[in-house]
């Protein structure tokens, strides 16, 4: 972990200012804090901190409130899930949302951007380029199975996969592209050690090769303090702290975010 | 077999070539003279086989069965390829009939314009008329898509429905426009001048001699070679887009909106599309019924007999393949024409338990309809032929289907 809380790299996404009621609930409040290129960033906070909800404003999903998002210097505020994905953000859900009735390696060809074949008009009258086309993206596609190690399912229908092997797929689906980006929700929640395992050793080839940076929401410490730096931490709405993970982890703030006030009867 | 009967035989030649071509997998160069020998085959052996009049019905029934075979393709690029519960079939049926019937007929003059009016009357070819009501009611899907596909599920079904009603009435109410509640008659038959004597002018001399024995009765034959090559089509088009790029965005929409969203897929977009490439193809289907039928009113686009045994049809053939949108209406529609000879033995039984229940016998035959659709969603939802796996035709097979 060469990276600090404190480096100097620019910031590639930057949330200001944001703020989302449902209802009486204030899910996000006032919200700021920014993810710096090339770092894997963690973000955790107790349950109902509201990181999911961000994520959602983050990518589109639900409309902010109040406050903006920047991409690189735009700001894509607002913008749909599609736009944004064009600008190179990329995600996975928490509840791993594959195409159940496609086969794997189709669930992975849908991503890829720019396809004549998505015009329906094209297979008409192009059909020789759309073929060429589908050859380059398949090639891709087995490429990153190879890459997540599930080219054994690649024919399997996405809906018959193991938790697990749907939470790589999420992660492959997202490297069907070249994104700046990759929101995680949860990656490894509901997966087991050697599984998680190798998925953090994904996460960081990847950002190690392809400079993605990552922001991730995670419960497991272990792999948040493995994995991430820096991390941010989101308590009711807002941004509690940001610092390394062995910061955040002596933090008596953040301690008694998740604990409430007797953390220190719990520590033991 | 005689002249006639060898004449009538030869128009169904091209359909069962295509429907052995349908049939036989394996590759182009053995299935098409396979195909070609098993077409005339079997259309002569039936021509040789079976006395005129079942023959004709066959034909009839079969007509009908492919009729209703397009208006499911429709239906199965909206609710098989991306998931719309579309209850509005009628709707776009009704659009299509009566569109390809104003354009194709004239205005009536003189005494004949007391009694109907409409419009106008383009005095248009068939062809034009089919292709005119394709689009109208592809512009009405379009229309209608831009509040409507904002619902869901059964809540797009309810609106869908609120819609073909709202059309069906207005075809009752406004005389003005197709003759109000009156059947707007006169429908041109295409090429129906090749059954008349003398036949078409045009007409090369062996092929008027080869006609010759056949009367306006037997129109029916030419009518379905023409519906069983637009069927065709409409099949090859279709199957062309939804195996490719293009059906696996509406199938991962149908599965799982919000992440195909986040694979950079503007979801309202394909929703859109799948659901306006449907209603042109019902349009199509309407206009095919209106030049079979001669004539047409509102009654004919009731849910009923226009949307839900379109439903029960897609259904049971099998959601998301289009062989199966073909295989469901002839099924169901051979139970539908059967039903009604059951019905017709069970009057004895019917008027013992009450005098006026066999009057009533046709909605004894709508149960039967319905308990057939719960059979299929409870017993065997994915229909007769399941969805295939693989989506896109455009890449290689990789012997794993």
């Amino acid at each position: 972990m060469e990276a600090s809380a404190t480096g100097d790299k620019p910031a590639l996404l930057r949330v200001e200012g944001l703020l989302k009621d449902f209802g009486g609930l204030r899910a996000i409040d006032h919200c700021s804090f920014s993810v710096r290129e090339g770092t894997i960033t963690g973000l955790i906070g107790p349950n109902g901190a509201g990181k999911t909800t961000m994520f959602n404003v983050i990518t589109g999903f639900i409309q902010p409130d109040a406050g903006h998002v920047f991409l690189g210097g735009d700001d894509i505020t607002g913008l749909a899930p599609n736009e944004i994905f064009a600008k190179g953000l990329c995600r996975t859900f928490q509840i791993p949302r594959e195409h159940q009735s496609m086969s794997v390696i189709e669930n992975l060809m849908l991503v890829a951007p720019g396809q004549l074949g998505e015009r329906f008009w094209n297979c008409w009258i192009r059909p020789g380029e759309v073929r060429r086309q589908e050859e380059e993206i398949r090639a891709r596609a087995e490429e990153v199975l190879r890459f997540v190690e599930l080219t054994h399912v690649a024919e399997e229908y996405a809906g018959k996969l193991s938790g697990g092997q749907k939470k790589l797929l999420e992660l492959a689906r997202t490297l069907m592209t070249e994104p700046k980006i990759v929101l995680l929700d949860e990656p490894a929640a509901g997966v087991n050690r050697t599984l998680m395992k190798r998925l953090s050793e994904n996460i960081e080839t990847l950002r190690r090769e392809r400079g993605i940076t990552f922001l991730l929401i995670e419960h497991d410490m272990n792999l948040v303090m493995n994995l991430c730096d820096p991390v941010i931490v989101m308590s009711e709405g807002r941004q509690l702290m940001e610092g390394r993970p062995e910061e955040v982890q002596r933090d008596s703030r953040v301690l008694e975010a998740y604990l409430g006030g007797q953390y220190a009867a719990a520590e033991g | 077999m005689d002249h006639a009967q060898l004449a009538r035989a030869s128009f169904i030649v091209i359909p069962l070539i295509l429907l052995a071509l349908l049939i036989i997998p394996g590759r182009r160069a053995v299935r098409l003279p396979l195909a070609i020998i098993a077409g005339v085959v079997v259309a002569f052996g039936l021509g040789a086989m079976m006395a005129t009049g079942n023959f004709t019905y066959m034909i009839s029934f079969s007509t009908m069965a492919m009729i209703y075979a397009i208006l499911s393709l429709g239906l199965n690029s909206q609710w098989g390829l991306s998931g719309h519960v579309n209850f509005g079939v009628a709707g776009f049926f009704a659009v299509g009939a009566f569109t390809s019937a104003l354009v194709t007929t004239t205005m009536p003059t003189g005494a004949l314009a007391a009694y109907s009016q409409q419009a106008f009357g383009l005095g248009q070819p068939f062809l034009v008329g089919v292709l005119a009501a394709g689009i109208v009611s592809a512009i009405v899907g379009y229309l209608v898509s831009i509040p409507v596909l904002r619902l869901r599920t059964d809540f797009l079904a309810i609106a869908t429905l609120g819609i073909a009603e709202i059309i069906r009435l207005i075809f009752q109410n406004e005389r003005w426009l197709a003759n109000g509640p009156q059947p707007l008659r006169g429908i041109p038959q295409p090429l129906g001048c090749l059954f008349d004597d003398p036949a078409c002018s045009w007409l090369p001399a062996p092929v008027a001699a080869f006609l010759q024995p056949l009367g306006p009765r037997d129109y029916i034959f030419f009518y379905f070679l023409l519906v069983a090559i637009i069927l065709a089509v409409i099949y090859v088009a279709l199957e062309r887009i939804s195996r490719s790029p293009w059906g696996r965005v509406q199938r991962a929409v149908r599965d799982e909106e919000n992440s195909a969203a986040m694979s950079g897929k503007p979801v309202t977009f394909f929703r859109i599309q799948s659901f306006v490439v449907g209603s042109f193809i019902m349009g199509v289907g309407g206009a095919i019924y209106a030049h079979y039928v001669v004539s047409i009113d509102y009654s004919h686009f009731n849910p009923l007999f226009a949307t839900f045994i379109v439903w029960v049809m897609l259904m049971l053939g099998g959601s998301g393949n289009n062989k199966g949108a073909i295989l469901g209406p002839f099924v169901v529609w051979a139970v539908w024409t059967g039903t009604q000879s059951v019905v017709d033995l069970m009057a004895p039984v019917l008027s013992l338990i009450s005098p006026d229940l066999p009057s009533r016998s046709a909605y004894f035959r709508w149960m039967l309809v319905a308990i057939l659709l719960a059979a299929i969603v409870l017993y065997r939802p994915e229909g007769i032929i399941r969805e295939r796996k693989r989506v896109s035709d455009f890449m290689k097979r990789t012997g794993k289907d």
